[in-house]
């Protein structure tokens, strides 16, 4: 499944070859057994749209690591399978990696259900999975890596930026998400830090919407309703991949404008902006842990790789993917130093693994499985880009268990 | 409409080529739990991942079996068996759910997770009596066999037949995805349930466990076959057939239609609940996917490809599709859909009578 | 004697403006530096109500306004880049873009609409007028009654009032306040409305009388959101419409159930995008592409039913349960081989700009541009759809073949090519309606999946066979569907409609209008 190397990848794959720890010797593997990778991400169905990019990413940085003489003079293997966005199928496909495909290490899953399929699976066979996607937190595997934000790093940073005096003092909220776990969890969370903010409950609306949902009319003229009782209104949508298009559009073509009602949303990216004229949404908001215009030099060389990987030099970044390479270099740094790929060796010495992310921080992984991640506030902008607004001068750690939920109190621990 | 491509029963010698096929097939199933506690190293060792994926297929055979029965033999195409199916899953879901108790994360009593952390503070009402084994499984039962009696009374009252009832089928198990995906209708939403810990009194993720998972559902479909078997050998199976061939007929020399066909209809909801309900604690999660309109057409493909009209082609089925299906989203994970698609095409403009059929052609 | 005084008078005469400009640079401190500098020099500009000043905030709002490191601010125009306010060309080497966010947003537009009061340009006075109304400030009231002095365009000057009104809210003056109230509350206007919501808290005084301006906005209101209630529900319905049409011609008159249907929709779609990206080269056809690739679309998918009906749906005639499986393959096929070709990733459908925005229909009413369009559209196509089964030759045939195929056989009718022609006709529709739907649906190859459920149920209850039905029920189920919203949520009220079509078939199974006759056993 390894996709040949053209000779005109070698110049950057050269350039990576410093950046990676490893010595840049040209591979000879030895005789040993290649390291494999499990790749668990659905190439078909609905979540095909975002899944497939990480996909690419996993390979990209596979390919990457052999032209740096892979890992303790070992060969890696991607293994890769369509889970296709079926839910039961990505337990089976996860199973099959594990016992089947004996993986060392998988990169995988983007929604929570997916995750949450997998993850009896992962530890009946004590299995490693690195998962890249921000996420609503409350859970904590021994055998999941969570290289995406927890909502403390992307959630309340977000809405306390719409509070205050640069987002606009919102004073109301309207609360828009895809009916599921991430955003029902997200703005119970939300509802609660608004409230511990002085809002009052009145001053909130949700609502929710199916997957895919494409006629945002209704919805989008009870917010301009909403918004006009006399207080300044912000959006927080958590919607999600599909549905935020159409949403867009309808918001453009409604006339609500950044300045009258600014929305931030943690799901859209450069990949979702991709797919539409990003004109009318200048001004709007998304937070992110990472942008693709971040200025740095590991961002610089991540997105040449990813540009000459992908032979599209116009191919965007986004968020997960810098998730993916940074969990895949940790995974590969915590080989290193345990001189083995056994899970229980690797789980040691991942904790306390540094990288230098694309982001332009250098993120942690702590003892609760999750990174410490900067955060940022981008604007839209009209290419389709991201402007930072606003970001945190260092990495912050995850809180995956949320104070702002109040039943963690009683949580049990272990 | 599809009147006379089916054979009214296969010859003699057929039919007792393919018992015996189907009696050798059970028997290296019913082995297959036993090879997998041979040591990895020896020849016939079958995999853990081989005999858990094993199990999930005889949940798909059954509910082939049970849309066989519907289709097959009483004509009526439904293209929302996956309701009834994910429906006993829920059932037998609430029941393991209920089962974990204060072994979640938050540690509630009562509550499972995604309630505590959505705030709930008690539990619905319709969520009373899961604790219980017995209720439960008589849900797995009286559900999909409530919600077919309802449907079933209503269209075949009215005489919707054909597309017309496929066509509502579907919008039936459409509308129940939709509803299920809500959060707040207190099924966890998109997530479903998952992170099972125990059925009667055992723990879930053991070797004997999933033995006897494995056994449940295999004694299921042999049970579900023979019960198939002696319904469509009966006097009613023919009268069954004889409306699937030709209703107004049937009607007119004075047989209840109605009633013929609901009773096989509210049979083969049942056993579609049950697969579901032995489905559920093998794979580890239920969400509102299976609902989806695609699962049951999906189904539907099973039987044809083995061949509907006969029991034994659509255990046949289901194995073959399912199969495939497994070995290529690894092997050819982007070309997987043109071989599953094209077997679907290829199937029905060539092998109307599916493989069963194809093994016809060669004895006569 | 003369030469001193000359020369003074001179002086004098330069230093007017030199001060003026001094002003204007001495307003320009700080911009650049910071978000919250450049609002208040944003503001700063604006309040210096100096026309100077307009073309370097127009830069800004477009990105144009360059910051050097020394602090020199430049304008990037289409001639090169010159200084700001001096105007002379300058070096861009080293200059950055001064960065927006939404607090100097905001500034900005308050500031452009003071300026751009008096324009000469209509369009600018209106939008001057809506940018002043929003940025509501007591220290507007006299330039806003200067530009009411002079202001001709009835509609501009309506705007001008309410700004005044709202401005006039903000003074100190109670006569001047409660002119205010009372012009607001005359207004039908939701802007209005906020605004007096806005000052209730600050003049707990005028609680009463804002209260009642307030209820008579409502009032008007009220009627007007009616209408746009039903104008959502008929767009939907005209969506379902697009997608159904072609649906109740390979269903509801060959009997073809196409499980592909939603396919033929996507590849609609993604032609409507290869044509967008062929006209690139060409800039003169590109605002045209949109329409350009509706007859496009409908030859490419109307060639890939003639092919699918060919090659593979005739074997299956008199099996329709068999066809369904069939082209579920095939749709499986059609969906993945779009994936490869195009990437699962969403593809851009740049809308022209007559179909952004909002437009205002008599009455105050506000609908989306796009969405009237393809209301529009919606019943052009289905009028040629009706005009094509009625009146051409073509239609005489098909209807003779889906009546008595036999009888029409022996007329002398090609039957299998008007069954050819027929599903191609059917699908080229579906390919039609996918143009439409990459206006406001993604361009993925997911797209189709969403809409064949709704289009079946929709061809179902209008009534199989029924153009007229297919009308009434997608324009009924699309009404019901946003008028249940606002109280169900979308879920729920989407399956709300499911049960009740559920329901009405069971009692009667032929539909809203039911064909009669022997057509209606097949």
């Amino acid at each position: 499944m390894i996709h040949r190397m053209p000779i005109t990848r070698r110049a950057a794959l050269a350039g990576l070859g410093t950046v990676l720890a490893t010595p840049a010797i040209r591979p000879s593997f030895a005789q040993s057994a290649p390291i494999k990778v499990g790749v668990l991400h659905s190439l078909s169905g609905t979540m095909a749209i975002s899944e497939t990019a990480l996909r690419d990413t996993v390979l990209m940085m596979v390919e990457a690591q052999n032209a740096a003489g892979g890992i303790l003079g070992r060969r890696l293997e991607a293994v890769v399978v369509d889970p296709a966005s079926n839910w039961p199928l990505f337990a089976e496909k996860a199973r099959e990696l594990l016992a089947v495909s004996k993986v060392d290490v998988t990169f995988g899953c983007w929604t929570s259900v997916s995750r949450k399929s997998v993850l009896p699976v992962y530890e009946e066979l004590n299995g490693l999975l690195f998962y890249p996607v921000q996420y609503e937190g409350e859970e904590e595997s021994k055998n999941i890596f969570y290289t995406g934000a927890a909502p403390n790093q992307q959630a309340i940073p977000a809405v306390e930026y719409l509070l205050s005096a640069d987002g606009g003092e919102a004073k109301r909220i309207a609360l828009l998400g895809t009916d599921y776990v991430y955003p029902r969890t997200t703005n119970r969370i939300l509802r609660n830090f608004l409230i511990s903010k002085g809002i009052p409950e009145s001053d909130i609306m949700e609502e929710y919407t199916p997957f895919g949902h494409s006629d945002w009319q209704g919805i989008v003229s009870r917010v301009k309703r909403f918004a006009g009782e006399g207080k300044k209104t912000a959006i927080v949508s958590t919607i999600n991949g599909d549905a935020n298009v159409p949403f867009y559009r309808e918001l453009g073509n409604q006339g609500i404008k950044a300045e009258d009602i600014p929305s931030v949303a943690f799901s859209v990216g450069e990949e979702e902006l991709a797919g539409i004229d990003a004109r009318p949404l200048v001004g709007h908001l998304a937070a992110w842990n990472y942008f693709m215009s971040v200025e740095s030099p590991v961002n610089t060389q991540f997105k040449a790789l990813w540009q000459s990987y992908i032979k599209n030099p116009r191919r965007v970044t986004n968020d997960p993917m810098e998730a993916t390479y940074t969990g895949f270099k940790m995974w590969a740094q915590a080989v290193a130093k345990a001189g083995t790929t056994s899970v229980d060796a690797v789980r040691t010495a991942m904790i306390g693994q540094k990288v230098d992310a694309p982001c332009g921080y250098t993120e942690e992984m702590h003892a609760n499985h999750h990174l410490s991640k900067p955060v940022m506030i981008g604007e839209i902008q009209a290419d389709g880009q991201f402007n930072i607004v606003w970001k945190t001068p260092t990495a912050i750690p995850a809180e995956n268990w949320s104070p702002f939920i109040p039943e963690n109190a009683n949580r049990r621990r272990g | 409409m599809s009147l006379a491509v089916l054979p009214a029963a296969p010859d003699a010698r057929l039919r007792l080529g393919l018992r015996a096929g189907l009696g050798l097939f059970i028997l290296l199933l019913a082995v297959m739990p036993l090879l997998n506690l041979l040591p990895v190293s020896h020849p016939l060792h079958v995999s853990d991942f081989l005999v858990s994926i094993t199990g999930k297929w005889i949940c798909y055979a059954i509910l082939a079996l049970s849309l066989d029965l519907a289709w097959g033999y009483a004509g009526i195409l439904s293209l929302g068996h996956g309701a009834f199916f994910a429906l006993g899953g829920y059932a037998m879901g609430m029941h393991l759910m209920r089962l974990i108790g204060p072994r979640g994360s938050y540690g509630h009593p009562i509550l499972p997770d995604f309630m505590v952390f959505l705030g709930y503070q008690e539990l619905p009402w319709y969520w009373l009596g899961f604790d219980s084994f017995p209720f439960a499984m008589l849900m797995v039962l009286l559900v999909p066999g409530t919600l077919a009696l309802v449907v079933g009374w209503l269209s075949f009252r009215s005489r919707i037949t054909g597309v017309y009832l496929s066509i509502l089928t579907q919008a039936m198990t459409f509308a129940l995805m939709l509803a299920f995906f809500r959060n707040d209708m207190g099924f966890g939403g998109n997530n479903g349930f998952t992170d099972f810990k125990e059925l009667l009194g055992q723990p879930l993720n053991t070797t004997a466990m999933r033995s006897g998972l494995f056994y449940a559902s295999l004694l299921a479909l042999v049970l579900s076959f023979l019960l198939c078997l002696r319904i469509t050998r009966s006097k009613y199976g023919r009268v069954l057939t004889a409306i699937r061939d030709a209703e107004s007929r049937v009607r007119f020399l004075g047989y209840d239609t109605t009633r013929h066909k609901l009773f096989a209809f509210v049979l083969s909801a049942m056993l579609a609940g049950v697969a579901g309900a032995l489905y559920v604690p093998q794979v580890g999660i239920i969400n509102p996917g299976e609902f989806s309109p695609a699962n049951s057409i999906e189904a539907v493909i099973w039987v044809a490809v083995g061949g509907r009209g006969t029991l034994v082609g659509a255990v046949l089925g289901a194995f073959t599709v399912n199969g495939l299906k497994t070995w290529l989203t690894s092997a050819a994970p982007d070309l997987w859909l043109f071989v599953l698609g094209g077997l679907f095409v290829l199937v029905t403009l060539f092998l109307p009578k599916g493989l069963i059929g194809l093994a016809k052609g060669r004895t006569k | 004697m003369k030469h001193p005084l000359l020369a003074f008078l001179l002086l004098v005469a330069l230093a007017l403006p030199a001060r003026a400009q001094d002003a204007l640079t001495a307003a320009l401190e700080g911009l650049g530096t910071g978000f919250n500098q450049t609002a208040e020099a944003v503001d700063r500009l604006g309040a210096s109500g100096d026309p100077r000043a307009l073309p370097l905030l127009r830069a800004l709002t477009e990105g144009r306004l360059l910051r050097r490191a020394d602090g020199t601010l430049l304008i990037r125009g289409e001639a090169g880049v010159i200084e700001a306010l001096a105007g002379a060309p300058a070096e861009a080497a080293e200059a950055s873009p001064v960065r927006l966010n939404n607090r100097v947003r905001v500034a900005l537009r308050g500031a452009l609409g003071r300026l751009q009061l008096l324009s000469p340009d209509a369009a600018e006075r209106q939008a001057a007028a809506d940018a002043v109304f929003r940025s509501r400030s007591a220290d507007n009231v006299a330039v806003l009654e200067t530009a009411l002095g002079r202001e001709t365009v009835p509609a501009i000057r309506d705007r001008l009032l309410l700004a005044l009104a709202a401005s006039r809210l903000m003074a100190s003056d109670l006569a001047d306040k409660m002119a205010g109230i009372a012009a607001l509350g005359a207004s039908a206007s939701p802007e209005a409305r906020a605004v007096l919501l806005e000052m209730r808290g600050a003049n707990p005084g005028l609680a009463a009388q804002i209260d009642e301006a307030v209820a008579a906005v409502d009032r008007r209101l009220a009627i007007r959101r009616a209408a746009e209630t039903v104008f959502q529900g008929l767009s939907l319905g005209s969506v379902l419409l697009l997608a159904a049409l072609g649906l109740a011609v390979t269903f509801g008159v060959m009997g073809v159930i196409n499980m592909a249907h939603g396919e033929f929709v996507m590849l609609g779609a993604y032609t409507t995008f290869i044509v967008q990206e062929a006209l690139r080269t060409i800039p003169a056809l590109q605002p045209w592409s949109l329409p350009l690739a509706v007859p496009i679309a409908f030859l490419v998918t109307a060639a890939c039913g003639a092919a699918l009906e060919r090659g593979l749906i005739r074997h299956l005639y008199g099996r329709p349960l068999e066809t369904l499986l069939m082209t579920f393959g095939v749709g499986m096929m059609i969906q993945q081989a779009v994936r490869l070709a195009f990437g699962a990733q969403n593809r851009e459908i740049i809308s022209p700009a007559w179909m952004q925005g909002t437009l205002m229909l008599p009455g105050g009413v506000a609908v989306t541009q796009n969405r009237l369009w393809i209301l529009v559209f919606s019943l052009v196509v289905l009028g040629l759809t009706v005009a094509a089964i009625r009146l051409t030759r073509f239609g005489l045939e098909m209807r003779a073949v889906t009546q008595k195929r036999a009888i029409a056989a022996s007329m002398g009718i090609r039957t299998g090519r008007v069954d050819a022609l027929t599903f191609a006709f059917g699908s080229g529709i579906a390919g039609i309606a996918g143009v439409a739907l990459s206006q406001i649906d993604n361009v993925s190859p997911n797209l189709g999946t969403g809409y064949i459920i709704d289009s079946f149920l929709v061809v179902v209850f209008g009534g199989v066979g029924s153009l007229a039905g297919t009308l009434v029920g997608a324009f009924g189920l699309g009404t019901i569907n946003k008028i249940l919203e606002p109280w169900a949520g979308a879920v729920l009220a989407k399956v709300f409609v499911l049960v009740a079509v559920m329901l009405f078939i069971q009692r009667k199974p032929r539909g809203l209008f039911a064909q009669k006759g022997r057509a209606a056993d097949a």
